[in-house]
């Protein structure tokens, strides 16, 4: 049960490898959580969480097989018992060229990124209302606020999986549950390793903190580094021959 | 059995830091209770009063939640001797009204009259004059609890059963009705006894020293204050006659939305002082109206929301006699961080009794946080460890953040307790997002 200072005593992340997902359950688990579930593709190949004084269990988890999202979520209660907080940080950054032109290769990231993404929320929206309370954390991404030249494909799918989390957090309101959004700018971790960083690159820890600040306020979205959403405010209504030509 | 309708709510405590959704029932009488009880699913049922506990005890997130207040009213009423049979979802204001033109009083109310009688035993709530006279429980003489599979057990004092019932937090049954003995009440005023002490040390030497000479004595702390414990000690005794006991209703209605800065800390600072300033320095002594005395947090209805939308965190804890440094330590750190609470209320308990008894003989201070306050996790996690470490205790009326050791560590009867409960509630069908947290059952 979470308390009455936002602290989740259990956690389940999907993508249990996701820097920021273990940053958050590190921060967590200091501060009180006492068993953690990590949801991975490959459960033999899943990194030891160093230094957490938690329980830590590990279950096989395919964003691709949608049919079995919610064994898998069934599985995690069985697990932790009650779900207090849920992060969905699994995620393909892809590659923008191919994804451009290899209809396959796009088709596999938006399958992923909102399809999966989409079908494990439902799944974790019907176990936590039938619970009562509960909280879900879905790393969405800046890129989701207005698609650029340099990465709307990735930026499309999490488009997507934004809008919906979004629709889901208004829905699961009245219902005890608490949806937020999380929309990072550049985070130096293993999935952007080689990337050249974007101005106000941040790091997965900095990530963690504003979440767990979301958490508390039960805020509906939050930025990571925070100044961010007033950059993509600009930026979302920068007109198009101005967009273009800056070529973002 | 009666059917019953039930209809999806999401529930919060009083400090409404904490909110949960089930599926909400209001009973009218017993039957309906069982009817409840026996179509609970499987996350469990629960019984709920008028939801003045700050934390999650009184919800029970996607099971049922029983809205007791439609079990009402007064059965019985001996004035001779003053025993009284009510309705488990009777509040202490209606009690009051029906026994106090009378001449008798409940023997404990707390700072709130908006409470119900099933609620006030299965908090063991107490009042003012606990160094005296103890908690509810203490004056309850008989009570009928329906237990989730179907039995009714008639409770007396001196049972197992009873003693984990009351300050049992609803986890061994539905309480639907209670005998209770009241205290005569020979006018509606107070002679209250107004004290003003500059020093922490001094409030406390006076209160050992002669408290037990008054039957109610609680003291406010300004815990914002240059010199710390700077506060008011304030007595109470049953003036002899006069007029005719009343109850005044409620002056002011806080605003509905406050932003939560509104207490910060100069506020607070100003508030405190304004209302030291009040009181002259030395003793005095004057007739105050007994709902002014024992409740003055109902004159401002719904004061809980001047605490913002993430609302407030009440932290109480008693300490046994000798661990008065403790009480210091927590003031003190409460100041230095920066966190203040404008309210400190403290007060000399009795002994407890039952297994999950809060009260100790020693000191309880009560401090309101609001829940926003930065760091305010682990500065109360620190408090548990020096309360837990001096014998003492956290309240679980008031609690919404403890964690399941430091429970283990600070009731030490938490087994006998969950032996009985497992008695009455084989199943474990009684539940609570209280009991979900502390892992109590």
């Amino acid at each position: 049960m979470t308390d009455g200072l936002a602290r989740p005593q259990t956690v389940v992340a999907f993508g249990g490898n996701s820097d920021i997902a273990r940053a958050l359950i590190l921060r967590l688990v200091a501060n009180g959580t006492r068993h953690v579930a990590l949801a991975v593709r490959d459960p033999q190949r899943a990194p030891a969480l160093p230094g957490a004084g938690a329980r830590v269990d590990v279950l096989a988890f395919d964003a691709d097989a949608a049919d079995t999202h919610s064994a898998v979520v069934a599985e995690a209660a069985k697990r932790l018992g009650d779900l207090d907080l849920a992060v969905v940080a699994f995620g393909l950054l892809g590659d923008q060229e191919r994804a451009e032109r290899d209809p396959a290769a796009a088709a596999a990231l938006a399958r992923t990124n909102v399809v999966g993404g989409i079908s494990l929320l439902v799944a974790l929206a019907r176990h936590m209302r039938a619970q009562g309370h509960g909280a879900i954390v879905v790393l969405s991404s800046v890129a989701a606020e207005r698609p650029r030249r340099s990465n709307f494909a990735y930026g499309a799918t999490k488009a997507g999986l934004d809008a919906f989390a979004q629709g889901l957090g208004d829905a699961l309101a009245p219902e005890g549950v608490h949806v937020l959004v999380v929309r990072p700018g550049f985070v130096r971790t293993k999935m952007t390793a080689g990337l050249e960083p974007a101005p106000l690159a941040t790091d997965a820890d900095a990530v963690a903190r504003v979440i767990e600040g979301g958490l508390r306020r039960r805020a509906a979205t939050v930025w990571a580094p925070p100044a961010l959403r007033w950059v993509f405010v600009a930026v979302r209504h920068l007109p198009r021959p101005l967009f273009r030509r800056l070529g973002l | 059995m009666p059917a019953v309708a039930s209809q999806t709510r999401l529930l919060s405590g009083w400090g409404r830091t904490t909110r949960s959704r089930a599926a909400v029932v209001h009973p009218r009488a017993a039957d309906e209770v069982s009817a409840a009880l026996a179509a609970a699913g499987p996350r469990g049922v629960l019984a709920r009063g008028l939801g003045r506990a700050y934390g999650d005890a009184a919800q029970n997130a996607g099971g049922r939640v029983l809205v007791m207040t439609g079990l009402q009213g007064v059965r019985t009423f001996d004035a001779g001797s003053g025993e009284v049979t009510v309705e488990a979802g009777t509040s202490l204001e209606a009690l009051a009204r029906v026994t106090m033109s009378r001449g008798w009083f409940p023997a404990v109310v707390p700072g709130t009259r908006f409470v119900t009688v099933g609620g006030a035993i299965a908090a063991d709530i107490h009042g003012k004059n606990h160094h005296r006279d103890g908690g509810f429980g203490r004056h309850v003489r008989a009570l009928t609890l329906l237990a989730p599979g179907g039995e009714c057990h008639r409770l007396l004092p001196g049972s197992d059963a009873f003693a984990a019932t009351v300050g049992g937090m609803g986890l061994t049954g539905v309480i639907v009705d209670a005998t209770l003995q009241l205290v005569r009440l020979p006018s509606g005023l107070l002679r209250e006894q107004v004290t003003r002490a500059e020093q922490l040390g001094e409030l406390l030497e006076r209160m050992a020293a002669d408290d037990d000479d008054h039957r109610y004595s609680v003291a406010w702390v300004d815990a914002a204050a240059g010199g710390l414990g700077r506060g008011l000690l304030l007595r109470g005794d049953h003036a002899a006659a006069g007029e005719a006991a009343t109850l005044r209703p409620a002056r002011l209605r806080a605003p509905r939305r406050a932003p939560g800065r509104l207490l910060g800390q100069p506020t607070v600072r100003i508030f405190n002082a304004l209302w030291l300033r009040r009181s002259r320095p030395g003793t005095h002594v004057r007739l105050t109206p007994l709902a002014a005395f024992f409740w003055p947090l109902d004159g401002v209805r719904g004061w809980n929301r001047l605490y913002g939308e993430r609302g407030l965190i009440q932290y109480q804890c008693v300490v046994p006699d000798g661990a008065e440094p403790v009480l210091r330590r927590i003031l003190a750190t409460g100041r230095r961080t920066g966190i203040v609470s404008p309210l400190v209320v403290l007060k000399r308990l009795g002994d407890g009794e039952g297994p999950l008894a809060f009260a100790m003989r020693g000191w309880t201070l009560a401090l309101d946080f609001r829940a926003a306050a930065p760091g305010l996790d682990r500065l109360l996690d620190g408090f548990d460890d020096w309360v837990a470490d001096a014998g003492g205790r956290v309240y679980l009326a008031k609690d919404a953040r403890l964690r399941p050791a430091a429970l283990r560590a600070m009731y030490p009867r938490l087994d006998e307790w969950r032996a009985t409960r497992e008695r009455l509630d084989p199943l474990g069908a009684m539940r609570s997002d209280l009991q979900r947290r502390l892992e109590l059952a």
